[in-house]
């Protein structure tokens, strides 16, 4: 049950057919895409666009896939990306330097208090990151007087210069997203801390008896999803030159799904980081295709992706019933 | 259990006192407060209107509640509010009993596939009617076209508007549903076998208890409600808005649940204390308002009570 190092890399590179559905769908669809729309959703601009639209979620889902690894929940993260877009442009007024770190302090402070209440005070990460996704969405209007005053990022901050680049004809997000996403294959796949997640997810209990540090690892995921959160609505922020306390609702709903669907298990201990890739990227491109079919509204966006996860999780479970026997 | 709390320093008995009755302390509190220092709390017009804004909570709280007692949770209850509200005016051409009959059934309808995806399918709750959150508030859109659309309907507006010797007609519903769960809870064969599928699943199946039928109704429930409450609103405001009927009110019916000393690990209920939870909900917010706070204020007033209200709850077994 406790996964030592070489269980858990076998557990990574098995063929587990219930986590390859997300890719195998991703490539389906991409195809489909292509050969129903042609340029306009192949072109280079709209594929810019669907990367740019997924570096955001990339950035957010990753750190729900160590939450939902060790067995939690993070819904405070829609919140979050609002109050790290709202800090920095409210700390842009003093340089870039406390635009950038104002935000992540204070999101990685949120996921201390989150993390200390679950993984010392024991309470539900349920509830308590949904008390977090209302004070800090609370903090996010009150920074903003109410929503009333939106604070603008200078066009000649070194943030602005940075965050609206391109290197290789890839936007900065991407680029920062993809950066974190590879540290945190590495740590996920490579590290005791890693294992660690893994093994909590997989039994409290028994990694508790093995003498692994339930609560400190408990208590870092919490931090690593809200710094992650905050540097996403640091790019945002810095894409838009500003910060809309009104961003994110509904995100961390999103987050969970392009996890779930990536193969990750709910109930904790078994899942991939690149299932996750798998799962957002299959997630934006569904909702690129719509926005394609000139007929449907922006509506059905919802619709599909919210039967999409129903079909999805029901066909992993089918997989796994059927590989159980 | 019971050992643990023996063994426990008298400290914990103020505790499991303030576990049982923290809510009702806290409303009195309150109303002592408002009684004090907010001019104008206690006339007839205020007292009313905070009960109206918080009768459609009340009732979602309520299935909720159920929901929470079978070891689940339901976050569609918005998107069905809202899905409701987009059919009413689609089907007033046909009678406003039509109208009212269809979109209850939609909320019905909701509740039997988030049933059946959990009770037969094994899936989550929690994914389960994530899903339909998402899809469901999506299609209410495509429903309405994402139109707000104006109702002039004289039923509705009854429905809406009026009161029976003085008390709001959804006041009133409110009501009546929390006694009748409270009795179907405390009184019926469904209660235990609701109570027992969320203490123990696998006991309850070896028990040889309709464990599955048993979860398929309480989503059923739970929807059924769901739809009341986007009814009750749509009605009030005399306008069908799926963009934002029902928007998190999952989250404060859950916090009404949980506030009002429902533990979320399922096999035990509170409706009484659901409503109460409601109810503390709501005061907090007027207060706020009236003392002239900021919104953001009263989220993060609200946020910390609901961590208070499950940290006190941790010893029966909440997390």
């Amino acid at each position: 049950m406790v996964a030592t190092r070489t269980e858990v890399s076998t557990r990574e590179r098995r063929w587990r057919p219930d986590r390859a559905g997300a890719p195998i769908v991703l490539v389906l669809v991409l195809i489909g895409g292509t050969v129903l729309f042609g340029d306009s959703f192949a072109s280079g601009q709209n594929l810019r666009n669907i990367a740019l639209d997924s570096s955001y979620l990339l950035l957010i889902a990753t750190g729900m896939t160590f939450v939902i690894l060790s067995g939690g929940i993070d819904l405070s993260v829609g919140s979050l990306l609002a109050l790290a877009g709202v800090l920095t442009a409210y700390g842009a007024q003093w340089g870039s330097l406390v635009a950038v770190a104002l935000p992540l302090l204070v999101c990685a402070a949120f996921g201390l208090v989150n993390g200390l209440l679950i993984g010392r005070a024991m309470i539900a990460p349920f509830i308590v990151t949904l008390a977090a996704l209302l004070f800090a969405r609370g903090l996010a209007f009150a920074v903003s007087s109410e929503g009333n005053t939106v604070h603008i990022i200078p066009a000649d901050l070194l943030l602005t210069r940075i965050g609206q680049a391109s290197w290789l004809g890839v936007q900065a997000p991407v680029w920062f997203a993809l950066v974190a996403f590879g540290l945190g294959w590495v740590l996920l796949n490579l590290t005791r801390f890693g294992q660690a997640v893994f093994a909590i997810g997989g039994s409290q209990e028994a990694t508790e008896l093995m003498g692994l540090p339930v609560a400190r690892v408990r208590i870092l995921v919490y931090v690593l999803s809200a710094a992650l959160t905050g540097m996403a609505g640091v790019l945002i922020a810095a894409q838009t030159s500003s910060g809309l306390p009104t961003i994110g609702e509904g995100r961390e709903l999103e987050a969970i799904a392009a996890v779930v669907i990536g193969g990750t298990l709910l109930s904790g201990g078994a899942g991939s980081l690149s299932g996750t890739l798998a799962g957002v990227l299959l997630l934006k491109v569904i909702q690129n295709l719509i926005n394609q079919v000139g007929t449907l509204t922006a509506y059905y966006q919802q619709v599909v992706s919210g039967t999409f996860l129903i079909v999805v999780v029901l066909v992993q479970l089918r997989l796994a019933r059927r590989r159980r026997r | 259990m019971t050992d643990l709390r023996t063994a426990l320093p008298p400290r914990t008995e103020v505790v499991a006192f303030l576990q049982v009755a923290g809510v009702y302390l806290a409303i009195a509190a309150l109303l002592v407060f408002n009684l004090v220092f907010t001019p104008n709390f206690a006339t007839v017009t205020n007292l009313r209107l905070q009960l109206v804004q918080v009768a459609p909570v009340a009732i979602v709280a309520i299935g909720m509640a159920l929901v929470i007692a079978s070891e689940g949770i339901d976050l569609s209850v918005g998107a069905t509010m809202a899905i409701t509200a987009a059919l009413l005016p689609l089907y007033l051409g046909y009678g406003v009993w039509v109208a009212i009959v269809i979109s209850l059934a939609a909320g019905l309808l909701v509740g039997l596939v988030n049933g059946s995806l959990i009770a037969f399918a094994g899936m989550q709750p929690i994914i389960a009617t994530l899903g339909l959150l998402v899809a469901g508030r999506g299609l209410a859109l495509v429903f309405a076209e994402g139109r707000l659309t104006e109702i002039f309907d004289p039923t509705l507006n009854t429905l809406g508007n009026s009161a029976v010797l003085g008390v709001p007609i959804s006041v009133l519903l409110a009501l009546v549903i929390t006694v009748a769960a409270g009795v179907a809870v405390h009184r019926t064969a469904f209660g235990r076998r609701l109570l027992a599928t969320g203490g123990n699943r696998a006991a309850a199946t070896l028990a040889g208890l309709p464990v599955k039928r048993t979860l398929v109704t309480v989503y059923v429930l739970s929807g059924l409600l769901a739809a009341t409450a986007g009814l009750l609103t749509t009605a009030r405001q005399g306008a069908s808005d799926p963009s934002f009927v029902g928007l998190l009110i999952e989250l404060s019916a859950i916090t009404a649940v949980v506030v009002g000393g429902t533990p979320l690990s399922g096999g035990r209920v509170r409706i009484l204390g659901t409503l109460m939870g409601a109810l503390l909900m709501q005061l907090i917010t007027a207060t706020v308002i009236q003392q002239n706070l900021p919104d953001s204020a009263a989220r993060m007033i609200q946020a910390s009570i609901i961590v208070a209200a499950v940290y006190l709850q941790r010893g029966r077994g909440a997390s």
